[in-house]
């Protein structure tokens, strides 16, 4: 094994981080914040609704999320076109713009059912005290329901940021230079892809624990209450 | 220990055909169209293809071809997945350091593509690699991965463009259509057959001098072999004269291209 | 829509091949799992912490730098091994996976680090009373958990391994890389041969769909089967 290899990909790899944590950053909160609404007309909302935002969610985690990047990105291409003819192709033209779109959809999907599924264990003593105390629908769902799901949430929450962090790792196949991209990249000029992937691989292994930390701890804060009983 | 080692071992090997080398495997890329293809068929086809067969034939080789992604293939040559690449693989000194080298069997001069205009500023621009960096300076540039290409365009236009990665030509060049890059860089026979002369291709030309600083580029196309593989380089070789003086690679190369791809 | 007739045949030949080494795969991190869950529960310190090193660091990558580092890193470094210890006796030594075992082997070993995780959580969940009484009848060692422990956690694993089928089943996508011609991989060729990425996405991600949903209905009579005596109790 060649370790020289390992420490000069270092600095490189740094780079690539910068894109990885951008990428998963900005889409992680886009999801959420998409996903908030979503999730709770998915549980509460009108049959019609919920029904359409569950084939979204089913479609978008029923495939494989290469397949999804691929449509908007290379599919895209082939609809040039009409696309410019309606003033949309400057988005996609980017492929910055292709791979915020396709991971914001993908963890859109899955964290509206991770939100759908906490909403529902909200006891429903709960929702009936509130009602009781004279709660509008909007107050409720802001004082007593979200407050409880985001508890119920987050151990599933954790797991979707993870998972949307090692996503990332694929966005070198729609060109652009994450961790992964740049250690292909030096592997090919150096053919020491097994020293440069196992680099990139503790690059990654280092980042997702962390964040695990970071998340347990948000996560015994947040569910204080229910161990103190 | 060592028993057991060697009774382990020999399970393994029993399973998998692990030993000898009665059957030789030769890799091509199957994404580099007229050099090599996969049709609708899934099968491998190209002028690639057919040299490897004929110098199979002419050696008296039992081999088998196998498709590999490019930016794997010199990989798993030194992984012994295969024994030797017919892929027109450029003989740069970067590649020579990992593997050894058949004489030169084809000569594909490396080019930029870009659109009729950005190709006139180009040719306002001066000569020589000078005029690229000027007309290029701030573009967008697609690359294969571990194509020739790739190393000589990183050194010599550093900071001064933005660089997209892909894994197969296709796809750059539909990104140049789609507008995504400017100017793409790769051998100027695949991008002329598979590309400018269909009519995607219409609004597109090779623009600037041919790439050609032989410490990226080398002297031409040739066989890669494991650099411990002298028995087969030099059965290849032999091989190689061989078709060249009986004429088999003319009408091969006749089949693929109007001109003579072997170069001067 | 005359492409997708035309490049049909082959997306048929990539969607069985994508079944295939989902199943393959499938099969060997079921083994995987069972081998992880047993080291983890009631293994030494050394198969516990292999076993705990194993799922750490699956978990923590990846999958397709996993894909990429077995796939380049793993046969060399067995194959250099054998050829080390064997001496002169192995020096041809090959280690040679075709794409299909290559890709079965690769996804099997990482869905066992998450099939391991779902046998060990069912196994915890068989009440010990179940297993105590089943000592107190005289069942022992291979009896006890072939008939008590193994079909008791089945039960409990059917829906956490449905997930990682489900799972697995996407990563295929990934396993292009490696060369085998599954279904993305013959539609990345139906798209670059015809320049209609578009069309032959759009008709990869219908296959996937199709296979989860099939998937999904599966596992749901499955997990009703598994569950009927309960029901019959309550």
């Amino acid at each position: 094994m060649n370790v020289e290899t390992m420490i000069d990909a270092v600095p490189r790899l740094f780079d690539g981080l910068g894109v990885t944590l951008l990428l998963a950053g900005v889409t992680l909160i886009l999801g959420l914040i998409f996903a908030i609404p979503l999730g709770v007309i998915r549980a509460r909302g009108s049959r019609l609704l919920s029904a359409v935002i569950q084939v979204y969610t089913f479609c978008f985690r029923g495939t494989p999320l290469l397949v999804q990047l691929y449509l908007i990105y290379y599919g895209s291409g082939q609809f040039r076109p009409e696309l410019e003819a309606a003033g949309f192709w400057w988005f996609f033209r980017d492929p910055w713009n292709c791979a915020f779109l396709g991971y914001t959809l993908s963890t859109t999907a899955y964290t509206t059912e991770i939100i759908r599924g906490a909403i529902l264990a909200v006891p429903r003593g709960e929702i009936e005290a509130s009602i009781a105390f004279g709660m509008g629908p909007f107050t409720r769902l802001r004082l007593v329901i979200l407050p409880q799901a985001f508890g119920y949430a987050l151990p599933s929450y954790s797991n979707e940021v993870v998972f949307q962090i090692q996503a990332t790792a694929l966005v070198s196949l729609i060109t652009l230079p994450d961790i992964t991209g740049i250690a292909t990249v030096l592997a090919n000029r150096t053919y020491q892809h097994y020293e440069l992937y196992l680099t990139a691989a503790l690059f990654y292994l280092v980042l997702v624990y962390a964040v695990l930390l970071v998340l347990k701890a948000v996560e015994a804060r947040l569910t204080r209450h229910r161990r103190a009983h | 220990m060592k028993r057991i080692f060697t009774a382990v071992v020999t399970t393994l090997a029993l399973t998998a055909p692990a030993f000898g080398q009665d059957v030789v495997r030769v890799a091509t890329e199957g994404a580099y169209p007229p050099f090599n293809y996969v049709d609708a068929n899934g099968e491998l086809g190209g002028f690639d293809v057919d040299i490897a067969k004929a110098l199979c034939a002419a050696a008296d080789l039992t081999c088998e071809l196998v498709a590999q992604d490019w930016d794997g293939i010199i990989p798993g040559l030194l992984a012994e997945r295969y024994d030797m690449i017919v892929a027109s693989m450029t003989m740069t000194e970067e590649r020579a350091q990992v593997v050894d080298f058949s004489d030169k069997y084809a000569q594909v001069p490396q080019h930029f593509v870009m659109s009729d205009a950005l190709g006139a500023s180009v040719d306002a621009s001066g000569d020589g690699i000078d005029a690229l960096k000027t007309a290029l300076n701030g573009k967008v540039i697609g690359l294969v991965a571990a194509t020739a290409a790739e190393p000589y365009v990183r050194d010599t236009f550093g900071n001064s463009v933005t660089y997209r990665s892909y894994q197969k030509m296709e796809d750059a060049l539909q990104d140049l259509v789609a507008g995504r890059i400017d100017a793409y860089a790769d051998g100027a026979i695949p991008i002329t057959e598979s590309f400018l002369s269909t009519p995607d291709g219409n609004g597109f030309r090779l623009a600037g001098a041919a790439l050609s600083d032989p410490s990226y580029f080398g002297l031409g196309n040739g066989i890669a072999f494991r650099q411990a593989d002298d028995a087969l380089r030099e059965k290849i070789n032999a091989a190689l004269a061989q078709i060249i003086a009986d004429g088999t690679y003319a009408k091969i190369n006749d089949q693929y291209f109007t001109f003579n791809v072997y170069g001067e | 829509m005359t492409s997708l007739i035309q490049y049909g045949p082959l997306l048929l030949q990539g969607f069985a091949m994508t079944l295939l080494v989902s199943l393959a795969a499938f099969g060997v991190a079921i083994v995987l799992g069972l081998l992880g869950a047993w080291a983890k529960i009631s293994g030494g310190r050394i198969a516990r912490s292999i076993a705990g090193t194993y799922t750490v660091v699956i978990r923590g990558v990846p999958e397709l730098v996993l894909i990429l580092l077995i796939y380049y890193g793993l046969p060399s470094v067995v194959q250099n091994g054998v050829r080390y210890l064997g001496g002169e006796a192995f020096a041809r030594f090959r280690l040679d996976f075709d794409p299909f075992t290559a890709g079965a082997l690769t996804l099997g070993l990482i869905y066992g680090a998450f099939a391991t995780e779902v046998f060990r959580g069912a196994l915890q969940s068989v009440p010990r009373g179940q297993i105590e009484a089943g000592r107190a009848y005289g069942f022992h060692g291979w009896r006890l958990a072939r008939q008590i422990v193994l079909p008791q956690m089945l039960r409990f694993a059917i829906s956490g391994l449905g997930n990682v089928w489900l799972v697995l089943v996407k990563a295929t996508a990934l396993i292009s890389a490696i060369q085998l011609t599954e279904l993305m991989r013959t539609a990345e060729l139906g798209a670059a041969n015809t320049r209609e990425p578009f069309t032959f996405y759009l008709a990869a991600a219908a296959m996937y769909l199709a296979i989860t949903i099939a998937s999904l209905l599966a596992l749901r009579a499955a997990e009703r089967w598994a569950f009927r005596g309960e029901r019959a109790v309550a």
